[in-house]
């Protein structure tokens, strides 16, 4: 394994810490959508509120890390990933913006109509941010980014049934794996109705998400052939494992489990961008710019991995301090009604 | 981006240097016992946290903005001055960590652990103030790299990229930039409050904790302001010229105040020259030599008039928050209490204000003043601008958004400040938004009950 891959790997990872913590969030607001007037999803939205409340931003500072790496260690990949794909990227920058900030605005507004319409706000753009991200990676893994400063075609670059499938898979992937933790959080304050409530919605998402990833290997053959090969030849192994795991979680539902559960539905999540990493390889734009030509200097390389290094020393732990102390009910979200 | 990172910067101060006041309100109102300073420490952790999610998504509309509009400076030199934005990541990343634990944590922690746990915010705010201005003095004064035969950079040193010669002053200046800044911006809220006749111990303390840091450091950031100029007019000789409005290279400048240059024929227009003034400040002497800016292309000639407008603009501010500091020490020094004419009060009501308007012009002189190079003396803005057709429209739906936002936040800081200016508590107050719940004064009691060993709960 070379450095360049290394530092690959550790961008993987990132990717999936993002798509696990940050689809989470995003989920969230997908079923605080969902949730029905102002008094019936009264319930379900101060759930959500008490879980997304303490770690949203410290779950979207994985997005900005991917970012960074990218750029650092990759220059020509996300010189050429952000041109070409410029609008949906910049629509899923919009999305986080307006999510951020119509989650933070929310609670203060005092009548109920401004409540509502940025809680639409926040949760309209919880959708459509994991959708176009979706679509930008379905743009990548169809071999439609070109190397260049907008080499490639600014719509059909992401307008494509590739694009759509992934976005779709995306959108009902973060609203599983929502709901799974959401039935744990809901356990934890030991609310029956919000528990059976999220479990319904979870083995409707995990059948979605299901139904979503199967089109998905058709779309695949038909419209992004490389990837297809690459799932076929190395990926199936852990297409099969994100399918055992998501059905192992909602069997784990019942059961008073909750750290294995949500373990085995972020396992579910990640092995579907390992899976997707591993397909890729080892190209980072499928079949133009290999790993090891989009390199950056060897130096900021190995930079690059004693800085990561030092996160792993210095931001896990604090991680599991965060986590564990939310997961013990010792940070204190708003404890108040939201929409009343 | 300009307009975007102009709006950022504004908020940087108060990550940076906002978390060190409240730490300071915590740390008096758990050592002295003192249920004021306490309620003081968790208000404004409330609104260290609204402002803290306004700056992380500002700042992910950043990270995304250097490859959606710059793709030829991130694309050619993304693994020169990548690192030390990576290291930003990571203090990122504990900030986040670190702020979420300390403002939910008012409740369920002891009082000293919780305060503990906030400690550790200024020093990542000052690790993530290190990295970004790092890469931007970098872009001032590039360092790390041999420029290759295909015009890509080569021997890569990502090491001496971070210690670029312009970081060594920019990290200083802007350190204390941030810290003037935000002292002044808090403790003109309250000098506003002493205005209007509201000055109980609460409002004191309010006031005299900010405003003291701030006047510390002030006097500090003329003299560091003044080390700056000198290396500037070392290192880069042409930016200095434009702040000077200086054309024909020659000894015994004049100081022009305001002024106009014509960068076609070179003549000033208007303006108050004080002879001899720019040479002796840039080296003691009034037959120290100034580059001009003709001993370049009009092509490579930086907007003069904007950076020099903007540098003044930043001298005159600066030298009145000076002035209003040595004010504030000086009768400290002398009556031991705060001042109480109300014209005192008045210009600190601005100086907060003001400190903004000059971390703008500073922002300006340091990037305009490098025009046309994004990098300098390698690389042309006009190279690194994306090609992809969609900047205007971009920049039309930030600005709109922006705009949403900052009204979003000024509504909602005032909201919080008329709700505690009402005196409500948890029981009767609307939530606060995004952030703990008002704890107020109940916390607060039994905060000092915790620290003074009682085993009374609230």
């Amino acid at each position: 394994m070379t450095l360049a891959d290394l530092v690959a790997v550790v961008l993987l990872l990132a990717v999936t810490a993002y798509a696990v913590l940050g689809g989470a969030d995003f989920g969230a607001g997908f079923w605080d959508l969902l949730a029905g007037g102002s008094r019936a999803g009264a319930a379900p939205r101060e759930l959500i509120n008490r879980a997304v409340a303490p770690v949203w931003e410290v779950n979207h500072v994985w997005l900005i890390f991917c970012i960074v790496v990218l750029w650092t260690a990759f220059p020509p990949a996300f010189g050429s990933i952000m041109t070409t794909l410029s609008i949906p990227i910049g629509l899923a920058l919009l999305g986080i913006v307006l999510r951020g900030s119509g989650f933070a605005f929310r609670h203060e507004a005092e009548r109920l109509s401004g409540q509502r319409a940025l809680g639409a706000v926040f949760a309209i753009s919880s959708v459509l941010t994991p959708f176009f991200f979706g679509a930008a990676i379905g743009g990548l893994i169809s071999g439609r980014v070109p190397i260049g400063n907008a080499a490639g075609n600014p719509i059909s670059s992401w307008v494509n049934p590739t694009s759509l499938i992934v976005g779709l898979l995306a959108v009902a992937v973060s609203a599983y794996l929502a709901a799974v933790f959401l039935v744990t959080d809901a356990h934890r304050v030991s609310d029956d109705d919000m528990e059976r409530y999220f479990r319904y919605r979870a083995i409707a998402a995990a059948v979605c998400a299901g139904a979503v990833a199967a089109a998905g290997v058709l779309v695949l053959r038909a419209d992004a052939p490389f990837m297809f090969e690459g799932l076929a030849q190395r990926g199936w192994v852990l297409m099969l494992l994100s399918a055992v795991c998501g059905v192992a979680a909602l069997r784990l539902l019942r059961r008073n489990a909750r750290r294995a559960t949500r373990l085995l539905a972020a396992l579910a999540v990640a092995s579907i961008v390992w899976g997707w990493g591993v397909a890729q390889y080892p190209y980072l734009l499928p079949e133009s710019l290999t790993i090891s030509a989009a390199a950056g200097a060897p130096a900021t390389l190995g930079w690059l991995v004693v800085v990561v290094v030092g996160a792993v020393l210095l931001v896990v732990p604090s991680l599991i301090l965060v986590f564990r102390l939310d997961q013990q009910s010792r940070l204190e979200a708003n404890a108040l009604e939201i929409h009343t | 981006m300009a307009f975007t990172l102009g709006s950022h910067i504004i908020l940087v101060p108060l990550g940076v240097a906002f978390p060190f006041l409240v730490l300071i309100a915590n740390f008096i109102g758990l050592k002295k016992k003192d249920p004021v300073a306490l309620q003081l420490a968790q208000r404004w952790s409330q609104v260290m946290a609204v402002l803290f999610a306004v700056g992380a998504v500002s700042g992910t509309v950043l990270s995304f903005e250097m490859g959606l509009l710059w793709p030829g400076l991130t694309g050619i030199y993304g693994d020169v001055f990548g690192l030390p934005i990576s290291m930003e990541g990571i203090f990122f990343f504990l900030e986040a960590i670190f702020i979420t634990i300390y403002i939910y944590g008012w409740k369920r922690l002891s009082p000293w652990a919780h305060f503990w746990s906030g400690a550790a915010l200024p020093i990542v705010a000052l690790g993530g103030v290190f990295s970004i201005v790092s890469a931007n003095g970098w872009m001032n004064a590039p360092s790390g790299f041999t420029l290759g035969p295909d015009g890509r950079p080569t021997n890569v040193d990502p090491i001496a990229a971070i210690f670029n010669q312009a970081m060594a002053y920019e990290i200083p200046h802007m350190l204390a930039a941030a810290y003037m800044t935000a002292g002044f911006l808090v403790a003109g809220v309250f000098a506003v409050a002493q205005l209007k006749g509201h000055w109980d111990r609460y409002q004191r303390l309010a006031f005299a904790i900010p405003f003291t840091l701030a006047a510390i450091v002030a006097p500090l950031q003329m003299m560091i302001g003044d080390t700056v100029a000198r290396t500037v007019y070392q290192e880069m000789p042409i930016k200095f010229a434009a702040i000077e409005i200086v054309w024909n290279t020659g000894s015994d400048e004049p100081e022009v105040l305001l002024g106009r240059l014509n960068q076609d024929t070179g003549v000033i227009e208007g303006g108050l020259p004080i002879p001899g003034l720019a040479s002796w400040l840039s080296g003691f002497s009034t037959s120290t030599v100034i580059t001009g800016l003709d001993t370049v292309q009009r092509s490579d000639q930086p907007p003069a008039n904007i950076v020099h407008w903007a540098w003044d603009g930043m001298i005159f501010g600066g030298t009145g928050l000076a002035l209003l500091a040595v004010w504030f020490i000086l009768y400290w020094l002398f009556r031991r209490r705060l001042p109480g004419t109300p014209w005192f009060y008045r210009c600190a009501a601005v100086a907060g204000l003001v400190s903004v308007f000059c971390i703008e012009c500073g922002w300006t002189v340091t990037e305009v003043g490098r025009q046309p190079w994004i990098v300098y003396n390698f690389l042309r803005t006009a190279d690194a601008v994306t090609t992809a057709g969609m900047v205007r429209p971009f920049f039309a739906v930030v600005i709109v958004v922006y705009a949403l936002i900052a009204t979003a936040s000024v509504l909602t800081l005032r909201s919080m400040s008329r709700r505690w200016a009402a005196g409500h508590t948890l029981e009767s107050g609307v939530p606060v938004p995004y952030g703990p719940p008002d704890v107020n004064g109940r916390v607060a009691q039994a905060q000092v009950a915790a620290t003074s060993g009682s085993l009374e709960e609230p």
